[in-house]
């Protein structure tokens, strides 16, 4: 046990250095950016999966967090020359976490499925107002003309050094979501999501716990609305639409429910694939939509899932299909566990 | 310590729309009192139970635990007063393990569970405190076991072991041999036996052999209403009793 | 005083197309709990179906009822092969329409291209109608009665019909349903078709007024939530309700706060949220 957790951790600090040398491999900027672009919306994706795969709580309102805290750095750079990052992020963040705490209130009053047409009608409520309220959001047009500020007297305005700094985010938020996921709170959350009523009876206050989980998860997608409206330099109205709401839900899915490292893989696999594939057909909308169904349908662990079928099967090739191949307490394959 | 009954149903009435489900139920089971609830398909038994538990909301009439009213609070604030349940249809969190289940029942009434940041496996005495009531019925060897793979013997008894876990004031039991195999059942029963000694055990059953056997006193619910109460051998004579199970309900 | 009288009845054509996404939204909802994301995405290929209807010379009446049908031939094709096996499992239902309306929107967009494109109301009702000071389009007047008619022809579907028993006893208990032995699957289908029609149909008889441009679907899926959440999630008269309750707020809502018009639409239903979670008609479940 110790060893394979020893494996572990020596891969992941290996992926970490690879991760952060790819700018030093001559790669193309291009793909420096789409990377960068990865790492921010794995944060957003794994936060999401921090409530659904958690928490049992799908959210469409992960967009409006986002995008918030997006525009507060815009707003806060242009419109109050606070530019330094530290407080921006403070504050941005905070803004964010006080949305999250009305909406909260709101969208946890309907169960289920309620809940989650809720959270959308109040994504589109953010979407709208900065859509419309064209004094302080710019309408349409956005905000642009803020620049990347240091940080730790770090220059971050070239490609790679931003790559580091948001892979360092990334990892920060990884480690923290990871330490959350394993701790009491982290258990009491799973627990709520799969059985809210057992919690109840055992003495949970089940909504708070939804709670606190619907607005931690807020701030650190509002962390990825920051880096994101930092990389682009500019932010608009598609920051917050149900577009990217959808989008971070998407990669949730693909990548595996309740797995925390699938969903960074899931926004991989959507920034590549909508940026590459872009490149080579108007129709990469209808392909990314076609593997999302077919995740749903056939493989509901999503990659992480497949990942673990795949090793399941060379596992049992390289040890020889003997009985101890496949370990008693395995879970039964597709099993839902909901009722 | 208060005088007077332990727990305590006050006048309950619970009705939904048109249908009066509970009709003016009274109830007073004394501390370290073991009640009986039987009553027919239909009689309000769960209704009880949820009513008590806190689950659903009472028309009219009270709940009151240790000389305190809690007819308004909800669930998991009687929970940690000290009131535990189990429910009739097996309920555990099928994707966890059996220990976490079990570590979540005696997590749930302390601070611990608002740990955020903290790995879990440091908190060492929480899972050997679960591991020994595990131990205690012989499940310690299904402690790494996601819930689901159980049979339903086992299951019925973790979900008791989730509620003894908490060394409850009082202990609501739903039923808890229903729909288990002879042989099952009597695991639960004996776990029951052995373990709940000095509880205050409030159980409802529609196996009266089982109940008659266990408990020292028996309400019994007739749509809704209590028609009889007493100890086994007066319900066993009671003529009205007689008539529903052998009667009315068939 | 025109004003108002003038964005009231706006306001009730705005609400009436509502309502034709709406009441499909609430029966699937009601009768097979599938969360059908994709019923905005039906109103949209409704209107781009009969749009190139009406450029092939097709009457307007006529090209509603066959994009309706077409359109419900789609939904059943996706009913039958992906939704059917997931009621019991509403998320998987409504994660898998999510995706449908997505490759839906793609699809129109490379069917019909990118220029927004507008509708002009069937001839008769191409008018003016001019009462005292206020003068509006007639066509306003068509679809608010179309659109009641479709209420109350529902709402008779489903109180006075055989359908409409199964549908009422499938919504309260399907398992007893079932029990009965009645072929609960078929009403299923029935409620997806007729969902999809109305979204399909709903989508040519909304044109007019909407236009179609690709986008219209997720424009338009916020405002049906909030009419559903309004109403009453599953009740019918709620959807009607809602519909129009949504339709008249959204419509002085941009008369007269324009920067905040948006916001003003969700401003009933936070109330809604806060003080009457399952909706002004809707049951506590």
């Amino acid at each position: 046990m110790t060893g394979r957790r020893a494996v572990l951790a020596a891969a992941a600090v290996g992926a970490a250095v690879v991760a952060a040398a790819v700018p030093s491999l001559g790669l193309p900027q291009y793909y420096i950016s789409l990377l960068t672009q990865t790492w921010i919306f794995g944060i957003a994706a794994m936060s999401l999966d921090l409530l659904v795969g958690f928490t049992g709580l799908v959210s469409f309102a992960q967009a409006a967090f986002f995008g918030t805290s997006a525009y507060m750095i815009a707003v806060l750079a242009t419109q109050y020359h606070l530019v330094a990052f530290w407080p921006a992020l403070g504050i941005a963040l905070g803004t964010t976490a006080a949305l999250a705490a009305l909406f909260g209130l709101l969208a946890l009053r309907g169960e289920g499925v309620t809940f989650i047409i809720i959270t959308l009608a109040l994504n589109e409520i953010v979407w709208g107002l900065a859509y419309q309220w064209v004094s302080v959001s710019g309408g349409d047009n956005g905000i642009a003309g803020f620049v990347r500020p240091p940080v730790f007297g770090l220059d971050l305005s070239g490609t790679a050094a931003f790559y580091r700094f948001t892979l360092a985010a990334l990892l920060v938020c990884l480690a923290l979501l990871a330490a959350i996921v394993r701790s009491p709170f982290g258990l009491v959350l799973r627990g709520v999501r799969d059985r809210p009523r057992r919690m109840a009876a055992l003495g949970y206050a089940v909504q708070a716990f939804r709670y606190a989980a619907f607005v931690i998860a807020a701030v650190f997608t509002g962390v990825a609305g920051v880096l994101f409206a930092y990389y682009n330099e500019f932010v608009g109205p598609v920051n917050l639409s149900l577009d990217t709401a959808v989008q971070i839900l998407i990669m949730v899915i693909l990548g595996g429910v309740g797995t925390l490292l699938g969903p960074l893989a899931g926004a991989a696999v959507v920034v590549f694939v909508s940026n590459a594939l872009s490149n080579l057909t108007q129709r990469w909308e209808l392909i990314l939509g076609a593997i999302y169904v077919a995740i749903l349908l056939f493989a509901r662990g999503g990659l992480v899932g497949i990942g673990h079928r795949v090793a399941r099967v060379l596992g049992a090739a390289t040890r020889g299909a003997g009985p101890a191949a496949r370990p008693v307490m395995s879970p039964p394959p597709g099993g839902r566990g909901e009722p | 310590m208060t005088t007077g009954p332990w727990l305590e149903v006050r006048d309950l009435t619970v009705r939904f729309g048109s249908l009066v489900a509970l009709d003016h139920v009274s109830l007073a089971v004394a501390r370290g009192e073991r009640r009986g609830i039987i009553g027919p398909n239909g009689a309000g038994k769960t209704t009880l139970f949820n009513t008590i538990a806190g689950e659903v909301a009472s028309s009219a009439g009270g709940v009151v635990l240790a000389g305190r009213d809690i007819t308004r609070l909800p669930p998991h604030r009687r929970a940690s007063l000290g009131m535990a349940r189990t429910f009739q249809t097996t309920m555990l969190c099928p994707r966890l393990t059996v220990l976490e289940n079990v570590i979540l029942s005696l997590a749930a009434l302390r601070p611990v569970r608002r740990q955020f940041l903290v790995p879990l496996g440091r908190y060492r005495g929480l899972r050997d405190e679960a591991l020994a009531l595990l131990g205690q019925v012989g499940l310690d060897g299904r402690a790494a076991w996601p819930v689901r793979m159980l049979g339903h013997g086992e299951q019925r008894q973790v979900e008791i072991l989730l509620a003894l876990a908490q060394r409850p004031a009082v202990l609501l039991l739903d039923e808890p041999t229903a729909g288990l195999a002879a042989q099952d059942a009597a695991l639960v029963t004996a776990m029951l036996r052995e373990h709940s000694r000095d509880a205050t055990i409030v159980l409802i059953e529609h196996d009266m052999e089982f109940v008659f056997d266990v408990v020292e006193r028996i309400t019994v619910l007739h749509y809704g209403r209590i028609v009889a109460e007493g100890t086994p051998e007066e319900i066993r004579a009671h003529e009205t009793v007689r008539e529903i199970y052998l009667g009315g309900a068939l | 005083m025109t004003f108002y009288a003038q964005n009231a009845l706006n306001g009730l054509a705005y609400g009436s197309l509502l309502f034709m996404i709406a009441a499909g939204f609430t029966l699937i909802f009601g009768l097979m709990r599938i969360v059908n994301i994709a019923q905005t995405a039906f109103f949209l290929i409704g209107a781009y179906v009969g749009l190139t209807l009406l450029h092939a010379g097709v009457p307007f009446w006529i090209a509603a009822a066959l994009a309706g049908a077409a359109v419900m031939a789609a939904g059943l094709l996706i009913y039958r092969v992906f939704l059917h096996r997931y009621h019991a499992d509403e998320l998987t239902a409504l994660l898998l329409t999510l995706g449908f309306a997505l490759m839906l929107d793609d699809l129109a967009l490379a069917a019909w291209g990118g220029d927004p494109q507008s509708v002009p109301p069937p001839a008769a009702f191409a008018s003016s109608v001019q009462l005292g000071p206020l003068v509006f389009p007639a066509y306003w007047l068509a679809l608010i009665v179309l659109s009641a008619l479709a209420a109350v022809g529902l709402r008779l579907l489903e109180r006075r019909t055989m359908l409409g028993a199964v549908i009422r006893a499938g919504v309260d208990d399907e398992e007893m349903t079932r029990g009965l032995g009645i072929n609960i699957d078929r009403a299923f289908y029935v409620v997806f078709a007729l969902g999809a029609f109305l979204a399909g149909a709903g989508g040519v008889l909304g044109s007019p007024i909407t236009g179609a441009y690709p986008g219209l679907d997720g424009d338009l899926l916020p405002l049906a939530f909030a009419v559903i959440i309004i109403g009453g999630i599953g009740s019918l008269e709620g959807a009607y309700v809602g519909s129009l309750i949504i339709g008249l707020v959204s419509t002085f809502g941009k008369a007269l706060f324009p920067e905040l018009s948006y916001f003003t639409i969700f401003v009933p239903v936070a109330a809604i949220m806060a003080l009457r979670p399952q909706g002004l008609l809707g049951r506590k479940r």
